[in-house]
């Protein structure tokens, strides 16, 4: 399973059909829905939270929040 | 009053929604709290065209009416609640162009409340820069309302939403998204159950955890006819309904807005890079808190001595001018110096709202909170605890008053109630002149004794409000939602006229909401200290120039005279000496005089009241006294003993020999020595000793229960802290 807290400096996923667990409404609401696109644009320096930009939102959350987001990496353009 | 036709903003955090109620009130707008919580309400009222005046309300930040907290349970409150008197007639939801998407969320759920909306779209300025185009008309048709695209950085558009708001009657009330689609069979029971109500609303009551809702919510549920769903199966609703929005406002967009990411340039990459890096984030917040630092302690320092003596020339000038009495006195010491204590915090309040505003407005606080986050967590605060923490280092008024950025409402407390333990500027005094009368000069690996002892005073109060915010955040059971999540907004200039307005009415709320209280608490104080009941108060006069008749001055009133004589003699100035000795004489007297007088002023007997308390902690009634008076300000402390020891003057150094010279009660050595001195600073340190903390707290908690709360336990524990020092140490 592969999770936001996984992403890379710069990398994008997008975000997979939630299982079970629920996350916040908040989060939701902030465009973290299935489809949409996460990139992961800063980690702080204690490593902890991080901040990504999901749907134009630019949001930072804890690491522990970013586990429940279960995503698909999007191959770097780069390496195609 | 009826005539007014009533406006409620309602817009996410980060839209502009503050510039825009600026612009459309000016000045005529009220802050105040609502009704037994601690959320701010602001008020104001604008001028339509055609003669029509608009009651304006500024709520709550909000990203949905889905609630978290109790700021957007105040908005969801206000939307279901048709009989409350701000009840909006119509709502103006302000958007960012750069965020519509996002915006549009809150836009739809009020839409589909039946409330008539207007789509204001906000930072049109923005657009060229970041490759956006609209199409308003379409989105005007799609959304089913009027929208008025302004920008507040350029005033643009601020006359379209007055009209907009004047012409509310003919927006549509249409909803924007079939609700009932969230989940058919579940609405269409809530229909059959309750035929005559508007579903959605009903659907909020059920979902949302607000004030009022338990009795209505009780309703529903014990409605017979109607079965309510699990709080697991409400939420996936709630998720359901977040995911059919989102639908409906991609369709929307889709067509009417589009941005060309290629023309898009942007600085956040660039100042995030810099400003959460791990070495210059965390210097550029440091130089940041060192400035802050700096203007509250220092600079602030200027206006503040400025407003001091002005108050005192005035207090002199009603002295003389007035025909001297009782009402004189209540005015000139009582009432004026009492203002005076108000208005001399002005200058420190009003900097560091003007530091918090520029960090706020331009999106730099949520980079703070983003810094400091896995640091402060231990402790039960974030980021935004840590401006606060350090400006109490300067005053903790300021401080207590910037806690207001914390949206958390635990957190917020958290740091209200530990803020008075850091070492303000109001404990130097007390600590420099306890520090060289009992702390022994020489050095310690190069660093002085005093010089060490003054930084683990200051070190021991940072650590006592970390240690407290710890236990506190496990004894206090506040439900709040432990949820992190921090919007970072992009960077902006911040708006001039939104930074002056803050400071205003923060310095305002300061004066005319705590002020009151510190008034109050300030002519008791000189009440007590100076009246007395009995016959020795009275005629204080009388027994002290019989005394000094009989007996001659105090061996320390000749000392005084003596001292300053030989000051003139040495500026050789022969003659002066034969004016001086007189005019020392009356001086020395007065002195005298006041010093019996607080000795039997109520204070005065209070003091020695007390002294079976304060006398384990290795203290006689004078600084019983002293520790009493200074409940109105730390730095009283000197002040106080420096009338009970009849030296007139405020100068250090004689207060400083003055006491040096006290003896304690058994006469054989000093009264100040090391382990009284110790347990004074230490008392210091932890008591409250502040009214006016007392009464910023009692403002910003709404409540007398915390700060009531804060004073005894700080209190017992600045004892207990002194008690042992002072046993262990004698």
């Amino acid at each position: 399973m592969v999770t936001v807290a996984e992403l890379e400096h710069g990398q994008k996923g997008v975000i997979k059909e939630f299982s079970d667990n629920i996350l916040p409404i908040k989060l939701l609401e902030l465009g973290c829905l299935p489809g949409n696109m996460v990139e992961l644009v800063q980690v702080a320096p204690l490593k902890d939270p991080i901040y990504i930009n999901v749907n134009g939102s630019h949001i930072a959350i804890r690491r522990s929040l970013a586990k429940q987001i279960e995503i698909d990496i999007q191959e770097d353009p780069k390496a195609i | 009053m009826s005539k007014n036709v009533n406006v409620a903003l309602i817009g996410n955090p980060n839209t502009g929604k503050t510039s825009v109620f600026n612009a459309l009130t000016g000045l005529k707008q009220k802050v105040g709290n609502y009704p037994g919580i601690t959320v701010e309400k602001k008020e104001g009222v604008c001028k339509l065209p055609r003669g029509v005046k608009a009651h304006i309300l500024d709520l709550p930040g909000t990203y949905s009416l889905n609630t978290t907290s109790l700021d957007e349970s105040v908005v969801v409150e206000l939307l279901l609640n048709k009989n409350d008197k701000d009840y909006p007639d119509v709502a103006v939801v302000i958007s960012d162009v750069e965020n519509l998407k996002r915006n549009l969320l809150l836009f739809t759920q009020i839409k589909d409340l039946r409330i008539p909306a207007i789509l204001v779209i906000n930072m049109a300025d923005r657009m060229s820069r970041k490759g956006i185009s609209l199409d308003v008309q379409a989105m005007e048709k799609k959304l089913d309302t009027k929208i008025a695209l302004i920008s507040t950085r350029k005033n643009n558009g601020i006359e379209r939403i007055k009209e907009l708001i004047a012409d509310y009657k003919s927006l549509p009330t249409k909803s924007n998204v079939d609700t009932s689609r969230i989940s058919p069979e579940y609405f269409d029971r809530l229909q059959k159950a309750f035929p005559n109500e508007d579903l959605y609303k009903l659907w909020l009551v059920i979902t949302q955890d607000v004030n009022f809702m338990p009795i209505e919510k009780k309703r529903i549920e014990d409605a017979t006819s109607f079965s309510t769903k699990s709080k697991t199966e409400l939420k996936k609703l709630q998720h359901r309904e977040t995911v059919l929005r989102y639908q409906f406002i991609n369709n929307t967009l889709k067509e009417t807005y589009k941005v060309d990411f290629q023309s898009a340039k942007g600085l956040r990459a660039t100042l995030d890079k810099v400003l959460t890096h791990k070495i210059f984030g965390y210097a550029i917040f440091f130089l940041i808190l060192l400035t802050i630092f700096q203007a509250i302690f220092e600079w602030s320092t200027y206006p503040s001595d400025f407003i001091d003596v002005q108050f005192s020339a005035a207090s002199e000038w009603l002295k003389n001018t007035l025909p001297s009495g009782v009402f004189t006195d209540l005015l000139a010491e009582g009432i004026l110096t009492g203002i005076g204590g108000i208005v001399v915090f002005v200058p420190q309040i009003a900097f560091l709202f003007l530091f918090i505003s520029l960090l706020e407005e331009s999106g730099y606080m949520s980079r703070v909170v983003f810094l400091m986050d896995k640091l402060m967590r231990p402790f039960g605060l974030s980021g935004k605890s840590v401006v606060p923490l350090i400006s109490g280092t300067a005053c903790a008024i300021p401080a207590v008053m910037a806690t207001r950025t914390i949206e958390n409402w635990k957190e917020r407390l958290i740091t209200i109630l530990v803020t008075p333990f850091t070492t303000c500027s109001a404990r130097l005094p007390v600590y420099l002149i306890l520090i060289a009368l009992v702390i022994p000069e020489g050095r310690f690996l190069g660093l002085s004794y005093q010089a060490l002892t003054l930084m683990l005073l200051y070190l021991i109060g940072f650590g006592m409000a970390i240690f407290s915010a710890m236990a506190l955040n496990k004894i206090l059971k506040i439900k709040s939602s432990s949820l992190f999540m921090v919007e970072m907004p992009t960077y902006r200039l911040p708006l001039l006229k939104n930074v002056a307005y803050t400071v205003l009415e923060k310095t305002k709320s300061f004066v005319f909401g705590a002020g009151k209280i510190i008034l109050a608490i300030s002519i008791v104080l000189w009440f007590l200290g100076s009246n007395g009941a009995s016959e020795d108060f009275q005629n204080a006069e009388n027994i002290v120039n019989q005394r000094i008749e009989e007996q001659g001055l105090t061996a320390y009133s000749k000392n005084y005279i003596q001292n300053n004589l030989d000051a003139y003699l040495e500026d050789a100035k022969q003659d002066s000496v034969k004016i001086m000795t007189p005019i020392l004489k009356e001086r020395a007297r007065a002195q005298e005089i006041a010093s019996y007088k607080l000795e039997h002023s109520y204070i005065g007997y209070a003091g020695k009241a007390i002294e079976p308390i304060v006398k384990p902690l290795g203290y006689d009634w004078k600084i019983g006294i002293a520790v009493l008076t200074s409940f109105a300000a730390r730095e009283v402390f000197v002040g106080t003993l420096a009338t009970i020891y009849s030296v007139g003057s405020d100068e250090e150094e004689t207060i400083k020999s003055r006491m040096a010279a006290e003896l304690d009660s058994s006469g054989q050595q000093p009264l100040f020595n090391l382990a009284s001195g110790i347990s004074l600073m230490l008392f210091y340190a932890f008591a409250m000793q502040c009214m006016s903390t007392l009464a910023i707290v009692k403002r910003e908690t709404n409540t007398w229960k915390w700060p009531l709360l804060q004073l005894l336990f700080m209190s017992v524990f600045a004892y207990l802290v002194a008690l042992t020092a002072f046993q262990i140490l004698n």
